[in-house]
């Protein structure tokens, strides 16, 4: 056992600070800080910057453009950039797809589409869920009928994250009704600008627009952009969601939001003196501390063995579940930390350029929003309760 | 003992709720609560004529009610609904003037029933968080008059009241519970500025900034601390029923939404993990629905009898509102995260309530502290 850094990882940590110390615009940091709005045009020139220095898909082979990092550098870098308040690599061309591409893609289909995701050319969105079909995504039913060189699509997809930004979106369609539902699904990619493809907003709670419903009629796409063999969609997507968990552990985000919430408790004043000092609070902030680092070991055993060549199984349901469970308790304690002053909610303040003063502390605005917005953590990409049916399955022999 | 309520009581349960479920829609709600004001006042003048606005109040000052019971009621059907108008503004503002006012003063009670003034209480200061005593704000002296200064942080209904009753140190340190007066103050007045705001779950509030504002004595001077304390044992009673109704709302919704959501062949209800924590769900509304009764039947009980049962109330109501809040959402999924959908704008009044007037923490502490 030897849990430090090595020398070399010690050096990436510098050279990834060094990194987002020079690149990172002030003005974004100070909007991720604040929990502003990012614009379209401040994620892609986070993804310009990052691909310019090679890190905008590290975990991807080096011929396709990627870094080969160590589960260790990843931790690390997830850490640093969280830190420095920088924007989210935005997953779906660049964790999702390009795996499941350079998995299961075409020779054509790499060349074609990896080198667009690093430069920008194609945002990417993910069509997965329908209304019918959330939790229960096998029950998919949006059909893709081959004819000829085509298929033609037609059905609705939901909760589709930015997909009002897509140029593309990677589809799971039906193409066969025969067997069970798995495996009649296929794995498509659709250009959004198909004429039949419709988006329409689907509001959050904290009133914001992440997220869409996409609408195909009679849509045709070429048969060439279907990835890997027709019905055996299923088994890429489930590479996809495995990739996808492995990522929502949120220990770095949850780190920094850590970081964020002692702060403000040492600032904000009970009695007399500051909330960081109250036995109440500070019992919920050391539980929650605990938790997060005994979470990072977690993470880390379960990423290095997964370098080892382990597949990542119910192992990446563990590290949602908990991971989620974490932010979501940090985002509760922001809240009370605030007291009455999580109450008002100016949602122009959210925008750049919004100049009168903030009410309370800059940092409040976002603090109760961003506790409603993260519910979601624990109900998307596969909700908790379906990750503890897989461990139950998977691991208990139920 | 006897657990039923008043035939006037129920009643007035009947006619708010039938009321509200003709005429306060969930999409009108939303609309009301963007509005300019943030309230109707078409809607207030109706629930005053319905005479909702005055069984908040007791007979001496010309309502229909004002009983702990009489709150529990009126708040629950409102929770329910989540009504936007400054019921809660009324509640905490109006029974210090019931308590506090000269005859004169009083008077002004008759307005306020007949939903014709609004009043608001600016108590809260940014740096007293949730406790009661501690007032920065000072009143002076001044050719016969006085003048009131400071700032006041999340006033309930402070920008569209009609008179607000302020919280001012005549005398003591700024943590001590003797030297507090309250004034009332024209919010139209020379030195009044008021900075007005939705809140997170849909409401209004203000910061209001005095600045040698002219006011006028609300009870003796330095000693309206145990009138506030009083007047937020009424308003916690109500937010507790509030929070009870919006819960249990939210559990109907999630109970329907439960035997109807379809997954794996199956309504989602079959799924027993589900069962399980939407009937926890169920034993802690209970619970609330207990506490918020004791509670209310305390209110006119000597000051530490009655400050515990309202200190337990609210903690149980923050313990018990972020568990229904978050079950309702999770267990629907993505709907339970949309605008569109109600169980959402539920979930975000049940935990904002946590908010107001001392959070689940607050009260576990001054619970203990009560002995």
């Amino acid at each position: 056992m030897n849990l430090e850094y090595s020398a070399e990882e010690n050096a990436f940590r510098e050279e990834v600070r060094g990194f987002l110390a020079e690149k990172l615009p002030a003005r974004t940091a100070e909007k991720v800080r604040l929990g502003k709005r990012l614009t379209k045009q401040d994620m892609e020139a986070w993804h310009a910057a990052l691909n310019a220095r090679g890190w905008l898909a590290p975990n991807w082979p080096r011929q396709w453009g990627g870094a080969e990092w160590t589960a260790v550098q990843n931790h690390i870098f997830d850490e640093e950039s969280w830190a420095a308040n920088a924007p989210r690599v935005i997953p779906f061309g660049v964790t999702m797809l390009g795996p499941v591409l350079i998995r299961f893609g075409s020779e054509a289909q790499r060349r074609h589409y990896l080198p667009r995701i690093l430069n920008g050319t194609d945002w990417w969105c993910q069509g997965y869920s329908e209304p019918g079909a959330g939790s229960d995504l096998a029950s998919l039913k949006t059909r893709a009928e081959r004819r000829g060189d085509r298929y033609v699509v037609n059905g609705q997809k939901t909760w589709t994250t930015l997909g009002h930004y897509a140029d593309w979106i990677f589809c799971l369609v039906r193409t066969s009704t025969e067997g069970k539902p798995q495996e009649g699904i296929s794995f498509l990619l659709i250009d959004m600008k198909s004429p039949g493809v419709s988006v329409r907003p689907i509001i959050l709670i904290d009133g914001e627009h992440e997220v869409n419903e996409v609408f195909f009629d009679n849509v045709e796409v070429p048969v060439d952009n279907l990835v890997g063999e027709e019905n055996k969609g299923w088994t890429y997507a489930k590479y996809l969601l495995t990739h996808e968990r492995t990522g929502t552990a949120n220990i770095g985000n949850s780190a920094a939001a850590l970081a964020q919430l002692k702060a403000i408790a040492a600032r904000t004043m009970k009695g007399g003196r500051p909330l960081a000092c109250d036995p109440f609070f500070a019992a919920r902030l050391a539980r929650v501390e605990i938790d997060l680092e005994a979470m990072k070991i977690t993470n880390l055993r379960m990423l290095v063995e997964a370098d080892a060549g382990a597949a990542p199984g119910p192992e990446s349901s563990m590290l949602k579940i908990k991971g989620t469970v974490i932010r979501q308790e940090i985002n509760d304690l922001a809240r009370r930390a605030l007291g009455p002053l999580a109450l008002p909610f100016v949602s122009e303040a959210l925008d750049e350029g919004y100049n009168e003063a903030p009410i309370g502390p800059d940092y409040a605005n976002a603090i109760a929003s961003d506790y409603f917005n993260n519910r979601k953590l624990s109900i998307f990409a596969g909700s908790n309760e379906i990750q503890r049916g897989i461990i139950a399955k998977t691991k208990l022999g139920f | 003992m006897d657990f039923r309520l008043t035939d006037d009581q129920r009643m007035l349960a009947e006619t708010l709720e039938r009321f509200l479920r003709d005429n306060y829609p969930l999409d009108k709600r939303h609309a009301i609560s963007a509005s300019d004001s943030g309230y109707s006042a078409e809607m207030w003048a109706r629930f005053a004529e319905l005479g909702i606005v005055g069984a908040l109040f007791g007979e001496a000052v010309g309502g229909f009610g004002g009983t702990g019971t009489d709150l529990v009621v009126v708040f629950q059907a409102l929770g329910r609904a989540l009504v936007v108008e400054p019921f809660l503004p009324t509640v905490l503002a109006g029974s210090l003037v019931a308590e506090l006012g000269t005859g004169e003063q009083r008077a002004m009670l008759a307005d306020v029933i007949a939903g014709k003034r609004l009043l608001a209480l600016a108590h809260a200061e940014a740096d007293s968080r949730y406790d009661l005593e501690r007032v920065a704000a000072n009143a002076r002296r001044d050719d016969g008059g006085w003048r009131i200064s400071g700032a006041k942080s999340v006033v309930l209904g402070g920008g569209g009241a009609d008179t607000l009753i302020v919280s001012a140190r005549t005398g003591g340190d700024v943590a001590d519970k003797d030297g507090i007066s309250l004034f009332l103050v024209d919010p139209a007045a020379a030195g009044v500025a008021i900075r007005a705001y939705g809140t997170v779950d849909g409401y209004r509030a203000a910061e209001i900034a005095f600045d040698a504002a002219r006011g006028q004595p609300l009870g003796s001077t330095g000693a309206a601390y145990p009138a506030i304390e009083a007047a937020h044992a009424r308003a916690i009673v109500a937010v507790c029923a509030e929070c009870l109704g919006a819960m249990e709302a939210a559990r109907d919704i999630t109970v329907e939404y439960m035997h109807t959501r379809q997954q794996f062949g199956v309504a989602i209800g079959k799924f027993q993990a589900l069962q399980h924590r939407m009937a926890d769900v169920l034993i802690e509304i209970e619970q609330l629905r207990s506490a918020v009764i004791a509670a209310a039947a305390q209110l006119g009980a000597g000051r530490d009898r009655r400050e515990k049962f309202v200190s337990a109330a609210k903690n149980l109501a923050g313990r018990a509102g972020r568990q229904t809040a978050e079950e309702a959402i999770q267990i629907h999924g993505g709907m339970g995260m949309t605008w569109e959908y109600p169980v959402g704008h539920y979930a975000k009044r049940i935990v904002m309530i946590d908010h107001l007037f001392g959070d689940t923490d607050h009260h576990l502490e001054r619970f203990i502290g009560l002995g």
